[in-house]
């Protein structure tokens, strides 16, 4: 090795522990940071920056860029926070537990980012949500919806929050729906193992239960298959005879085989087909195609009003040239402009400068009441449920969902 | 007999366990359900005829694995994306625009016959382009390069038509003569099924043909036999090996164009699983033999239908249909562990083993 490069090596290591000391040194005339967890520093003129982890690409994509999209209008809407702009850094949560915990890995490894909005899929958000949590970053996610999320005895971690309605109410929904409204007392449920299926098919099957009815067969699929026509058949010979209703809570791509097929299998004939908003999408409705007919769908009800969804629906259709995607743009929006208030509330301000303590964050997310956002007056309990869940049932007229129920 | 026993050692005894246990599952399984009998005769008539369906894609895709096996002894893991590429394509540039000029409802054969077509000339065009530019530079190299060439492959090809025609689920258009059943024994069966396994049928003996009676297909099997020898009777190799891949891909089109009838949505990720299905019914089978290939997806296609049924559900297990793959890819050990050349194959020689 020459002395010429010993030399250079020498300079850049100099450079490195002189830049660190000089960072370090500012920071600690500044702020003192006295926070459990940490916190998050912004230095003057700088973006205050957050994450989201949704699912962008794949059969699902219409659901986490529908939800990107509502993020985007409300950094938008917002405008500066505290002086600084709001830098957004979109992953990709891939609707399955591996894409959370690579996107979960790749935001807590860059402390300057203050919170994540995340994740799509309650599959991926099990694992994001325990990697963000031990590293003391707070989420509040937009559509996971799965009853395990916010259980602390399940899959609920310290810093979780969501403005996604639980699933608790939309199986009781879809179960009320199905028993009182249609009169259908047997029904069969199918789901394909991920925590949100999985768990609004037990949801519906309790609730189904508990109105009076009969669930006679509760099976599930894989993720990927594409010939339901044998379990389809297992669920029309069931012991307790063909379902009247078959709910199945499954993602687009299954979904939409499900649909179709059902059609095809001998004893399914007049079983009335539902299915929940993993299903409920543009793509979704064009997936199904006239397979949709006599179908319900259910999913937060989108019957929102108030000038913020008026403005809020005008800047989605002039920025991204379409109505909204899919069902949770207003719960991302509502769940960014959480995350904003929060920020405006506990960060610490010193000559354009910021310090965001993250435990401050997450006490301050967790105390959120009466806060009015596009769907609903949003109050946290201590698990992180802050939704105000309104359930609505669709069903696909002309390739678009229309509500039908209550 | 005492040295047999010390040669018993641990793995062998754990392999014998193995074997048991899982014949145990499936004879305990099978006499229950025929004790309990939850499915009338019909049900069952359905689960063998979706199995049927099913399994004549498999053999369609797996004859592409097992031809080029045969010729290369490479296991080509992109023929997967051979199969999507076709439809993909064909279902996004063909027969949409078909169906929304209203000709795909009012002339349902010549359009049918327009689509299959593109589906195969494009996927022998992905064949022959990923054999020319990733295998044809590596025919010397050691015997792992080709393979994770061909993994490589794989996601160039997906991600490749993930680019040109997006993401999403794309909806195969409906076509209304093939909607509807007719009826058969005890049941009614899916006029799309009724094609799939009629051109199955038609392709497998015109393939058979090809190989057993041209002069092309004999080349395909001299070369099989041995290159060199087969380059000195004035056979040009790299021509041959190039057909092989067409043949192969030939086929994975057809089984595209069945796959878009019979489950009406085509995506850029669909040629993974059915991919490495095929790729077990080709093994199954026994890799490098054309009837393997056809009975090897034939029998993975019913064990996936019929197995969960008839060896699950009266064990108790909880979503049984959730493990069909779990059935398939056992049977594929029974077959490995019971008979390691396949249901048909012969032995390979030491060379090509």
């Amino acid at each position: 090795m020459s002395k010429r490069f010993l030399a250079l090596i020498a300079v850049l290591v100099a450079g490195l522990v002189l830049a660190a000391c000089g960072g370090g040194g500012a920071s600690s005339a500044a702020f003192e940071c006295t926070d459990e967890i940490g916190c998050v520093e912004v230095a003057a003129g700088a973006p205050i920056r957050i994450a989201s982890a949704l699912v962008i690409s794949g059969p699902n994509a219409d659901l986490g860029l529908d939800s990107q999209h509502g993020v985007e209008i409300a950094i938008e809407f917002k405008g500066d926070v505290l002086g600084h702009p709001v830098e957004l850094q979109a992953e990709d949560d891939g609707c399955s537990a591996e894409g959370g915990q690579t996107a979960g890995q790749k935001i807590v490894s860059d402390p300057s980012i203050v919170a994540i909005i995340g994740t799509s899929c309650s599959g991926a958000g099990v694992p994001l949500a325990q990697i963000a949590s031990d590293a003391g970053y707070a989420v509040v996610s937009p559509s996971n919806t799965a009853p395990s999320l916010t259980d602390p005895a399940q899959a609920w971690k310290p810093g979780y929050l969501r403005t996604a309605h639980n699933d608790k109410v939309q199986g009781a929904a879809m179960a009320d729906f199905a028993y009182n409204t249609l009169g259908l007392t047997t029904a069969a449920a199918i789901h394909d193992g991920d925590p949100y299926t999985e768990g609004l098919a037990n949801a519906f099957r309790e609730a189904f239960e508990a109105e009076g009815g009969t669930v006679v067969a509760f099976t599930a699929v894989n993720v990927g298959d594409t010939d339901m026509r044998p379990v389809l058949t297992s669920i029309a010979a069931s012991a307790g005879g063909a379902p009247e209703f078959l709910f199945f809570p499954v993602f687009t791509a299954e979904c939409a085989h499900l649909a179709t097929q059902s059609l095809e299998v001998a004893g399914l004939e007049d079983t009335v087909r539902g299915a929940a908003d993993g299903c409920f999408s543009a793509a979704a409705a064009e997936a199904i195609g006239s397979a949709s007919a006599g179908m319900y769908f259910s999913g937060p009800d989108l019957a929102f009003s108030g000038d913020t969804y008026t403005n809020f629906a005008a800047a989605y259709q002039s920025n991204f040239g379409s109505a909204p995607l899919s069902v949770f743009h207003a719960h991302a929006f509502d769940a960014t402009n959480m995350v904003f208030a929060c920020i405006e509330e506990v960060a610490k301000q010193s000559d354009g400068a910021l310090l965001i303590g993250r435990q401050d964050l997450r006490d301050c997310l967790y105390a959120t009441s009466g806060f009015a956002g596009i769907t609903g007056s949003l109050t946290c309990n201590e698990y992180g449920d802050c939704a105000d869940p309104k359930i609505a049932v669709y069903e696909i007229q002309s390739g678009d969902y229309v509500a039908i129920w209550p | 007999m005492r040295d047999r026993l010390r040669k018993l050692d641990f793995i062998d005894l754990f392999l014998w366990i193995v074997r048991a246990a899982i014949v145990a599952v499936i004879l305990i399984g099978t006499v229950k359900t025929i004790l309990s009998n939850p499915y009338t005769l019909r049900n069952w008539e359905d689960f063998i005829i979706f199995g049927i369906a099913q399994g004549s894609m498999y053999a369609l895709i797996a004859i592409g694995y097992t031809l080029v096996y045969g010729v290369l002894q490479m296991i080509n893991f992109a023929h997967g994306e051979f199969f999507m590429s076709g439809i993909f394509a064909s279902t996004s540039a063909v027969a949409i625009p078909l169906a929304r000029a209203g000709y795909l409802a009012s002339h349902p054969i010549p359009s049918l016959l327009l689509i299959a077509l593109c589906s195969i000339l494009i996927s022998i065009a992905i064949s022959l382009l990923t054999e020319r530019i990733a295998y044809r530079p590596l025919r010397h190299a050691p015997r792992l390069m080709p393979l994770i060439t061909a993994i490589g492959a794989s996601f160039f090809w997906q991600y490749y038509f993930r680019g040109l025609f997006g993401s999403q689920v794309i909806p195969f258009p409906d076509i209304p003569q093939l909607e509807g059943t007719v009826p058969f024994l005890h049941t009614f069966v899916l006029k799309s099924h009724v094609l799939v396994i009629f051109v199955t049928l038609v392709v497998l003996v015109g393939l058979n043909f090809f190989i057993s009676s041209t002069r092309p297909g004999k080349a395909i099997r001299a070369v099989a036999e041995n290159k060199d020898v087969a380059a000195l009777m004035g056979i040009n190799v790299n021509r041959t090996i190039s057909l092989t891949f067409a043949t192969g891909a030939a086929m994975a089109g057809v089984a595209g164009m069945l796959y878009a009838l019979v489950f009406h949505q085509v995506h850029f990720f669909m040629g993974f699983i059915p991919g490495i299905k095929a790729f077990t019914a080709a093994v199954l089978g026994g890799i490098g033999s054309i009837p393997g290939a056809a009975v090897g997806g034939l029998f993975l296609g019913l064990f996936e239908s019929l197995g969960p049924s008839l060896f699950l559900q009266s064990l108790g297990i909880p979503a049984f249909n959730q493990l069909k793959d779990v059935i398939a890819f056992t049977m594929l050990v029974l077959v490995l562990i019971f008979r390691p050349q396949g249901i048909v194959g012969e032995r390979l020689k030491e060379k090509k083993a």
